[in-house]
């Protein structure tokens, strides 16, 4: 699970640096609302040394550096987009824990929708074939079993009923 | 001497299942129950044999023989006796036998228990389980043998990764297997079903069973790895979306799916082509499993094989397993013969709705996960799929999923009437809608999305219960009456009513972790106050201790609500010195199902410590809902027992099928 991912990183840094935490009391932001912008933003970048962690997570340097980097865009006056923009032109598509919407992430976004929507046609189709194939209601009696029926419990069905 | 018995016992092993994987088919093709039955005895000597060569590893590693590779690498004499045992698995080759062991486990268990079954289904089942054994001991045997030896034994080891020596490594990993290769039972029925060309309900009774041992396993395991992430990790995350996860979250769904699927298959003689590639899927993603995590291409702690030569090798075995079974698959399912009709309103038409979802939410999985490797290997492109890709994607398709898991057990098989079955459900619509209307108002302008989802979980348990009241007539007929048919229900029935309200009590635990989680960073000094969700924590100084194979820096924090001192945390930082390695062990501290979680960071000279401190309000229900699951597992597995357990001669086995 994730802690071992940690522990890699823990390993690398081992001889290097103590144990860190992710986010420190030092780079917490004055404003209540440009951290909280800074965390939810955290959380979508990725720690690029580690294993599918993101920055909010990561107990490592350069998430703390990224961390940092985020908080200086965010106190410049940058949107969220714009922070984001920036650090995909420093470090690339790869620091985004969610790919862009682009030609060559479309079967990652797209298979899900297309499999819900494919499934259900298939579905559909396939229930219609087969209703075709078997006689439309077999829950109704056919017209010679209502006969015997009504011949046997001696009562004529009501003309509604009949087929 | 106990290294090489190991040893040779495993080569025994593979030697008996070249034998089990020919002999019983050929004796099928010959009709010749002689040779079908050589299946059962190489299955019983292969646990035998493989049961010897685990146990040869663990004493190697209880006795702390550092003249064996394995041993030396990841074990100390110093080190606690239950992690020298738990220590067997927390390595590659030790994993890797452990693999095996529990394959001939359950392969053994078919053998001994299998009386019921026709010859020579349970020759080719067997022969199938064969040649996935020995895949795998070939596996072991060239390329990951545990049994090495080093020329000049060291006097000490180098002692097992820190974060490792947690009683959840002896727990977590047996399960999660348990669980990945109890499905290669429901692939070998799958498997021999496609080689016979024959298939029948019966079929689906007997592999029900073994599915839902393997699902009730994983769904322990995947939740209990996930609580030890919590705890140890030290930032009280509990579910990251990391490859390793995902690997054990795909045979879940699909086994969530095989299971729903089986019952129709079971119940109706429907669904039986779609039921067999389910079985093929999730033991194949099971094996994916086993390679994104054995082979390194993850290139995580997890993965600790770093050497290609595994990779490749596991490779090419879930080529040819994967491969294999679906171009039989192809060549054959079509000589099934499909059964049961049933409208698309109906119990049938619900469980297929079931599958649809459960299959895209496995392959929503399944293309985050490996699409940035293939991604890499096709163009050198560099992209990353985390969290929040799966949190858009993933979490939309439970919704109507839920939505709909209460209206499956209401509607009748063959055709249902939805109408009917939402009239039954107004109660637990009425409940939901209040739910949700209270929470709106006390939360009145926080988050919206919450009140809804804790509204749907509310739904999905009385809906659950409300399955339960119909079934026995709850204020219908007198409360005797009512006892007498609770009592009289059967077990499978009681299974569903509690895992699937296990859905629901692990979705109010998500949503409240996710919604209302307080933190609190901070430096504190000795006699600093912090105040985190309605609690006030004093931090009174810290501790040294010094432990077997670490050396502990433990801080005390008192917990104060409203003014009254309720408890001391603990929370700690330990430091290995063989490894030079430390591990943060955060302090839990119980509230109801809340929990205060408060863990460590770096110490300055001057006292003061980074600290940080969470309120996770209903943390618990995260757990609580799969264990509900898997104990609603359960239950429905010992209505089972008459066929699963062999001691009932084979006829009264196969009659007495309890009537639901």
């Amino acid at each position: 699970m994730k802690r071992l991912s940690a522990c890699l990183v823990l390993a690398l840094l081992a001889f290097t640096a103590p144990v860190a935490h992710a986010v420190q009391p030092d780079e917490v932001m004055a404003n209540p609302a440009q951290e909280a912008r800074a965390r939810s933003l955290s959380r979508e970048l990725r720690c690029m040394v580690c294993q599918n962690q993101s920055i909010d997570d990561s107990e490592a340097p350069l998430a703390r550096d990224i961390r940092l980097l985020v908080r200086e865009r965010i106190a410049a006056g940058d949107t969220d987009q714009q922070v984001l923009d920036f650090l995909v032109a420093r470090y690339g598509e790869f620091v985004l824990l969610k790919p862009r919407f682009e030609p060559s992430t479309l079967p990652l976004w797209l298979l899900t929708p297309l499999l819900l929507i494919g499934g259900g046609i298939a579905l559909w189709g396939y229930n219609r074939r087969r209703a075709k194939v078997v006689p439309a209601d077999e829950s109704r009696l056919s017209a010679d079993e209502e006969a015997r029926l009504a011949k046997l419990t001696g009562v004529e069905p009501a003309s509604g009923e009949r087929l | 001497m106990i290294a090489e018995a190991g040893h040779y016992a495993l080569v025994l092993a593979l030697g008996l299942a070249l034998i089990q994987s020919t002999v019983p088919i050929l004796g099928a093709r010959l009709h010749d129950a002689a040779l079908m039955n050589v299946a059962r005895s190489t299955a019983l000597a292969q646990l035998l044999f493989v049961g010897a060569s685990f146990a040869a590893l663990v004493t190697l590693h209880v006795i702390s023989d550092f003249s064996v590779v394995n041993v030396f690498e990841n074990s100390h004499s110093l080190k606690p006796m239950i992690y020298k045992i738990t220590g067997v698995w927390g390595n590659h080759e030790g994993s890797m036998l452990l693999w095996v062991t529990i394959l001939a486990l359950f392969g053994g268990l078919v053998a001994a228990f299998g009386n019921n079954l026709p010859l020579s289904l349970r020759a080719h089942v067997l022969a199938v389980q064969a040649w996935i054994a020995t895949a795998f001991y070939l596996f072991i045997l060239l390329t990951s043998n545990p049994f090495l030896r080093i020329a000049n034994p060291p006097i000490e080891g180098r002692d097992l990764n820190p974060v490792l020596q947690d009683i959840g490594l002896a727990v977590h990993p047996p399960m999660l297997y348990l669980g990945y290769v109890g499905f290669s039972i429901s692939f070998s029925f799958a498997v021999a079903a496609l080689l016979e060309g024959r298939i029948d309900a019966a079929w689906a009774r007997w592999v029900r069973p073994w599915t839902l041992v393997a699902w009730i396993f994983l769904t322990l395991g995947i939740a209990m790895g996930s609580y030890w992430a919590y705890y140890e990790l030290g930032w009280g995350g509990w579910w990251f979306w990391d490859p390793v996860e995902n690997a054990s979250l795909m045979p879940w769904l699909a086994g969530t799916a095989l299971l729903h699927s089986a019952v129709v298959m079971e119940k109706r003689n429907a669904l039986k082509v779609w039921t067999i590639l389910l079985a093929i899927l999730t033991f194949s993603l099971s094996l994916l499993g086993t390679f994104l995590v054995r082979s390194g291409v993850l290139t995580s702690v997890h993965a600790f094989a770093t050497d290609p030569t595994r990779g490749v090798f596991i490779l090419l075995i879930l080529c040819i397993f994967i491969g294999g079974s679906l171009t039989l698959y192809i060549w054959r399912a079509s000589a099934l013969k499909q059964g049961g009709l049933f409208a698309p309103i109906s119990r049938e038409g619900a469980l297929v709705l079931n599958n649809l979802f459960l299959t895209t939410a496995c392959a929503t999985v399944f293309v985050g996960t490996l699409y940035p490797l293939a991604l890499e290997v096709l163009t050198g492109e560099k992209i990353s799929v985390g969290a929040p890709f799966f949190n858009l994607t993933f979490a939309p398709l439970f919704v109507p999923l839920m939505i709909a898991v209460p209206f499956g057990p209401m509607l009748a098989w063959k055709r249902g009437d939805l109408l009917g079955a939402s009239q039954r459900l107004v109660a637990a619509g009425i409940g939901a809608l209040i739910a949700v209307a209270v929470l709106w108002a006390w939360t009145w302008g926080g988050s919206a999305f919450a009140p809804l989802a804790i509204g749907l979980a509310v739904f999905v348990i009385l809906g659950a219960l409300c399955d339960l009241a119909e079934r026995i007539s709850l204020f219908r007929a007198p409360l005797p009456v009512s006892f007498r048919r609770a009592r009289g229900l059967p077990r499978a029935s009681w299974g569903t009513v509690f895992a699937h309200a296990g859905i629901g009590v692990a979705l109010i635990g998500i949503v409240c972790e996710t919604t209302w989680n307080s933190e609190h960073i901070a430096s504190m000094k000795p006699g600093d106050v912090a105040q985190v969700g309605g609690y006030s924590l004093t931090f009174d100084g810290t501790a040294q201790r010094q432990r077997s194979n670490f050396r502990e820096q433990i801080a005390r924090f008192t917990v104060r609500k409203d003014g009254q001192s309720i408890a001391v945390m603990t929370p700690s930082k330990r430091n290995f010195t063989t490894r030079g390695s430390s591990t943060t062990e955060a302090a839990l501290l119980r509230r109801g199902v809340s929990q205060l979680y408060i863990s460590l960071g770096d110490a300055k000279p001057d006292g003061t410590i980074a600290v940080r401190m969470y309120y996770k309000p209903m943390v618990l229900l995260i757990w609580f809902g799969p264990v509900l699951m898997a104990f609603g597992g359960m239950l429905s597995l010992s209505d089972r027992r008459l066929r699963v357990g062999a001691p009932k001669p084979a006829k009264a086995g196969r009659a007495l099928q309890p009537a639901e």
